[in-house]
């Protein structure tokens, strides 16, 4: 039995009488109160979030430029230093071996932030194309990250507002953190990495800021409520990135692995696509559902929000419109649903 | 609001989780505070029809949380004469009050035999030792 990683908050999650389970190798945090009122406080208030599990990578060097250009799919050189993107490592194929986001740390230094499940491959995948010149380090165990998310995540830790996908150094209550302003539940916020020392502090100082302890299983329900693929669900290796709606976050027009592929696809049009759907009768989706007329599902869950069965699919390209009705196979049962456009929760306007 | 962990006395259990209350040929059928609570809100139950036969340790339907389904297993065998559907409306009701309001299922036995098989309090509480 593989022995599983615990985060540097492994202590503080017992105590707040967490319910733990694995994840990607590590002991999680699942649900703390329940998973809908932790969902509602993100949607209403703010939550916090431990994903330290997620690995770190630190690229250096007067080449990191060439390297991480050659392996990601966006555009590199759109980034300055103060600025982050989410961007794919793909495969040949223009298969999706992960997805991340990049940050520019200055002129020559990067910091690649990848999925827990994933971590060890990008590693070995930007090492593997260490240039003279470009150093590439596994720094997951140095770092701790907590992501607080929600309309009131900034009032509650004081922050300024800040334009998307940009980062700062900061300090919040004496911790030393860098704040960015990224996040993975539609909502505004931030995610916080801070030294691994320092996790327990951070994290009891956000807490006692009135900011909701929120587990994985919301983190999942509120990223499928705004349609954020989650990499090994809705995203992977076997689909295109074109296919998986994610041609936005592929520059065709620079040379990385799989490109090639990517600009045939994008030419011919994707035979299927990934596509947000809300059923129309009573049932919840879940991963694996066969759609009738071809396709399967990749995600779903009860949208605590809209209160029904929401999901998404690869479904045939000339089913992906909106509005277009879908039979999923609810364990035998036919249950029908109808193709949304993203998101497929908006947030209240207030 | 979540009921606290309790056990009624006058229930026989099934070492699914699963309650039976008998009263002459019917009986009541739900699920106990230990299946609620590892499941988690229940958001959605799909009940079987009226009229139904269920049979003692098969699935008769479904409850779900956001995250997870569960099979419901019948305790005995019998014919569907009523679903409880203010569970169908609000899933929820099972979490709050799993013996009372929270009953999924009225049948009429088929097999009076049955009920001997199925664990009074003190061996149901083995079965959830068992499970710790």
């Amino acid at each position: 039995m593989q022995t599983l990683r615990r985060t540097p908050l492994y202590d503080q999650h017992v105590a707040l009488g967490a319910r733990l389970v694995p994840f990607a190798g590590w002991e999680m945090p699942v649900q703390y109160e329940g998973v809908i009122p932790e969902h509602k406080a993100v949607r209403r208030d703010a939550g916090v979030f431990d994903v330290s599990h997620m690995g770190e990578i630190e690229i250096e060097g007067p080449t990191a430029r060439d390297l991480l250009q050659a392996a990601l799919s966006n555009d590199v050189d759109r980034l300055q230093p103060g600025e982050a993107q989410y961007t794919l490592l793909t495969n040949e194929a223009g298969g999706i071996v992960d997805d991340v986001i990049l940050y520019r740390l200055d002129e020559h230094r990067y910091l690649v932030v990848a999925n827990a499940s994933n971590a060890d491959a990008v590693y070995r995948a930007l090492q593997e194309r260490e240039l003279r010149g470009s150093d590439v380090r596994d720094v997951s165990d140095d770092y701790a990250l907590l992501a607080v998310q929600g309309p009131r995540a900034l009032e509650r830790l004081e922050l300024s507002p800040a334009k998307a996908f940009t980062w700062a150094m900061g300090e919040l209550d004496g911790v030393e953190v860098m704040i960015n302003r990224t996040g993975y539940t539609g909502e505004e916020g931030v995610e916080l990495a801070c030294m691994v020392e320092d996790a327990a502090r951070l994290w009891d100082a956000i807490l006692a800021r009135g900011v909701v302890p929120c587990g994985l299983g919301a983190r999942d329900t509120l990223r499928l409520e705004v349609c954020y693929p989650l990499h090994g669900n809705d995203i992977g290796p076997q689909w295109d990135a074109i296919s998986s709606g994610l041609g936005w976050a592929c520059a065709l027009d620079t040379e990385f692995t799989g490109v090639e592929r990517l600009r045939e696809v994008k030419a011919a049009g994707p035979a299927e696509k990934l596509v947000p759907f809300a059923m129309t009768e009573k049932a919840i989706p879940r991963q694996g559902m066969a759609v009738e007329g071809g396709g399967e599902v990749t995600s779903g869950t009860m949208s605590p929000m809209l209160e029904v069965g929401i999901g998404m699919a690869y479904v045939p390209a000339a089913a992906a419109k909106p509005g277009t009705e879908l039979v999923i196979d609810v364990r035998g049962k036919p249950r029908r649903a109808e193709v949304k456009k993203k998101p497929l929760y908006k947030k209240e306007h207030s | 609001m979540a009921a606290s962990e309790s056990y009624p006395d006058d229930l026989l259990y099934h070492p699914e989780h699963d309650w039976a209350r008998i009263d002459g040929d019917e009986a009541v059928l739900g699920v106990t505070w230990y299946a609620q609570d590892a499941l988690g809100e229940l958001v959605h139950y799909e009940p079987p029809s009226v009229g139904a036969t269920v049979s003692k340790d098969a699935s008769y339907g479904e409850v779900e949380s956001v995250k997870a389904v569960s099979d419901l297993i019948s305790p005995l065998t019998g014919e569907v004469l009523e679903v409880n559907e203010k569970v169908v409306d609000a899933p929820e009701t099972v979490n709050e009050d799993p013996y009372g309001d929270g009953w999924l299922i009225r049948i009429r036995m088929t097999s009076q035999d049955e009920r001997d098989q199925l664990l009074a309090l003190a061996d149901y509480r083995k079965v959830l030792d068992d499970e710790a």
